[in-house]
């Protein structure tokens, strides 16, 4: 309880300090000359900000890759020793090749799941509260969705009682089936993973597309209906490629998402089973075999699948910023 | 089969037609939103069974055979800790959630009103940022807290909280500051407000929503991080949150499935009342974050 109390100092006094730091710094700049205001101004206001981006992201990223060319304890330079070894060690590359099939398959579903959940959505006057449940997962930590999901993947022998969902609802479909240890078994544990992935996720996708379902001009969806268009075409021929940047945006968004992806997995198999993904392999070489360089090169390897994506990132933010 | 036909017979046919064509996304919907519930309700429902019922029989009997006790959440809450870590969570959360907002409030209001060279590369370093894998940064930094002597104390995760909160942050809010009027923002300097002034006066006011949602997101990101604490607090019971408490708990009850939901639920309290207490802020700050550019 006593620990709450420089808490409620920080709550109060952070936003206090950074006030009076606006307040002296423009106090300073009232002493310059004019010219020299406009040029410096920006700078102070970012400056708090980017000071604390540069601390804890910048220079991290730069130091890992630094460390990604050194030994296990970062002190003699060994070149591409530790890249050749990601791309050698079978652990690994079933780790890369898991993280390709999270980029594929958990990209496709969230966005296509989404897409669908945001149009139904948009049919019915329920729509908001449909949104409402499928978002749920995102305000959950990773260990508690790990635990839930854990308990619907859950495996008796044949014979006891199922209690794990999945189970039960396969031998209730299918007439003489066996249970299975899903999440031991590959590579459908990886796939049941990925469902995890989707099941948290989709949310996102749903809310953001049905968003900009709701702001497409009527004006635009009536012409097409006055020209006699169905449904279906007013869909496929208007709608759609109305919101086709969206699209893009929540699929990149996704993509990212999949390159990272490591709670999931570490909270449930720990990526035992054939599950591994480059991120957790990445945790294991730092804090269980202490090897700073393979996980620096396997961060490395992630900043570089992420970079085309950066890139369209700055690309569309540079053509929006000539637009305004 | 159609009935009959009645005086209002071809209105009411015309009704039918449109709800037989409605009736399959309906159904679809419902059948989404059921599997997306199904495993919360699932484990809700397990949380509240007492423990022999829970590994004897599935969850679903109970619409059968109900029987109900709080037993595992007296015997969760009860466990070591857990009354401190919530204390501890809070205090972890709470300022992470207050340094960032005005500071990236500042850096926002920079990029979007102010000319200066640069502009569009460094904000859209700092949007690319958010791709940086955080285990990247966790061995360099945990050097840095070790050289500060900041390891294992809160205000050490705060300032990486807040490190790994911003990039968002600018983001949200250099989006919210832009979506103003030109004019606005010109009429004010015409009047010689200064910098200052239409800062706090005009942009601050009128980014409330996203600040509102800013510090949702933040908050539920801070109250539902597990690596961050474990890593940077080191997990002692004194500094451990909710997250790293619950996890052990995880680790040490194996198969005590009736333990485990009631554990995992007791976690879930707070974000889901944040969640449906604040939706709409929620879905606005999604909205201006993904939409505007």
């Amino acid at each position: 309880m006593e620990r709450i109390v420089p808490a409620l100092l920080v709550v109060v006094g952070a936003p206090a300090a950074a006030a009076a730091y606006i307040a002296a710094a423009e106090a300073m700049l009232a002493r310059a000359p004019s010219s020299r205001q406009r040029a410096i101004r920006p700078w102070l206001w970012a400056a708090p900000a980017l000071a604390f981006i540069a601390v804890f992201l910048v220079y991290p990223a730069l130091s890992t890759i630094a460390l990604s060319f050194r030994d296990a304890a970062g002190h003699r330079w060994v070149g591409l020793a530790n890249y050749v070894f990601a791309f050698r060690s079978p652990e690994l590359l079933g780790a890369l090749w898991n993280n390709v099939l999270w980029l594929a398959i958990f990209t496709a579903a969230t966005v296509g799941l989404g897409l669908l959940i945001a149009i139904l959505a948009d049919r019915v006057r329920y729509g908001a509260a449909c949104l409402a449940v499928v978002f749920l997962p995102m305000a959950l930590s990773f260990t508690a969705a790990g635990v839930t999901w854990k308990f619907v993947y859950e495996f008796r022998p044949a014979g006891a009682p199922q209690i794990g969902l999945l189970n039960a609802a396969a031998r209730a479909a299918i007439p003489g089936f066996l249970p299975r240890a899903w999440l031991i078994a590959p590579p459908l544990n990886t796939l049941l993973l990925i469902a995890v992935g989707v099941w948290i996720w989709t949310g996102f996708c749903a809310a953001v597309l049905f968003a900009a379902l709701r702001s497409v001009p009527a004006e635009l969806t009536d012409a097409a209906r006055v020209d006699g268009a169905g449904e279906a075409r007013l869909l496929g021929q208007v709608v759609l490629p109305t919101i086709a940047p969206t699209i893009a945006v929540v699929a990149t968004t996704m993509a990212i998402t999949s390159l990272k992806v490591f709670d999931v997995v570490y909270v449930t198999t720990n990526g035992n089973f054939g599950t591994d993904v480059v991120a957790n392999r990445m945790y294991k070489e730092m804090f269980t075999f202490q090897h700073f360089g393979r996980a620096g090169a396997l961060a490395v390897l992630l900043l570089l699948a992420a970079g085309p994506v950066m890139a369209a990132t700055v690309r569309r933010l540079r053509a929006e910023e000539a637009l305004r | 089969m159609t009935p009959p036909a009645r005086p209002r017979g071809i209105a009411g046919r015309r009704r039918l037609a449109r709800a037989l064509r409605a009736a399959p996304v309906h159904a679809l919907l419902w059948a989404l939103c059921t599997v997306w519930l199904l495993p919360v309700v699932g484990l809700l429902t397990s949380s509240l069974r007492p423990a022999r019922d829970v590994s004897a029989s599935g969850w679903w009997t109970v619409l059968a055979h109900p029987a109900f006790t709080l037993a595992n959440y007296r015997e969760v809450l009860a466990a070591d800790n857990m009354g401190q870590s919530f204390w501890n969570s809070v205090a972890i959360a709470l300022p992470s959630v207050a340094i960032p907002l005005l500071i990236a409030g500042y850096a926002g209001y920079a990029f979007a009103w102010m000319e200066f060279p640069g502009r569009h590369t460094v904000f859209a370093a700092t949007v690319a940022l958010l791709v940086v894998p955080l285990q990247t940064t966790f061995i360099p930094v945990l050097r840095l807290l070790a050289a500060l002597g900041l390891t294992g104390t809160f205000a050490g995760v705060w300032m990486a909280h807040t490190g790994y909160g911003l990039p968002l942050a600018t983001y949200l809010l250099r989006n919210a500051a832009a979506a103003l009027p030109r004019d606005l923002i010109d009429a004010a300097a015409i009047d010689g407000a200064s910098p200052l002034a239409t800062f706090f006066r005009l942009v601050l006011p009128l980014s409330g929503p996203a600040l509102a949602s800013l510090a949702i997101f933040q908050f539920l990101w801070v109250w539902n991080d597990l690596l961050v604490a474990l890593i940077y607090l080191g997990g002692q019971p004194a500094v451990a949150p909710m997250t790293v408490t619950i996890s052990n708990l995880v680790n040490s009850l194996g198969g005590g499935w009736h333990l485990l939901t009631a554990a995992a639920f007791v976690s879930m309290a707070l974000p889901l009342a944040v969640f449906f207490g604040l939706q709409r802020y929620v879905v606005r700050g999604i909205l201006a974050g993904a939409l505007k550019g």
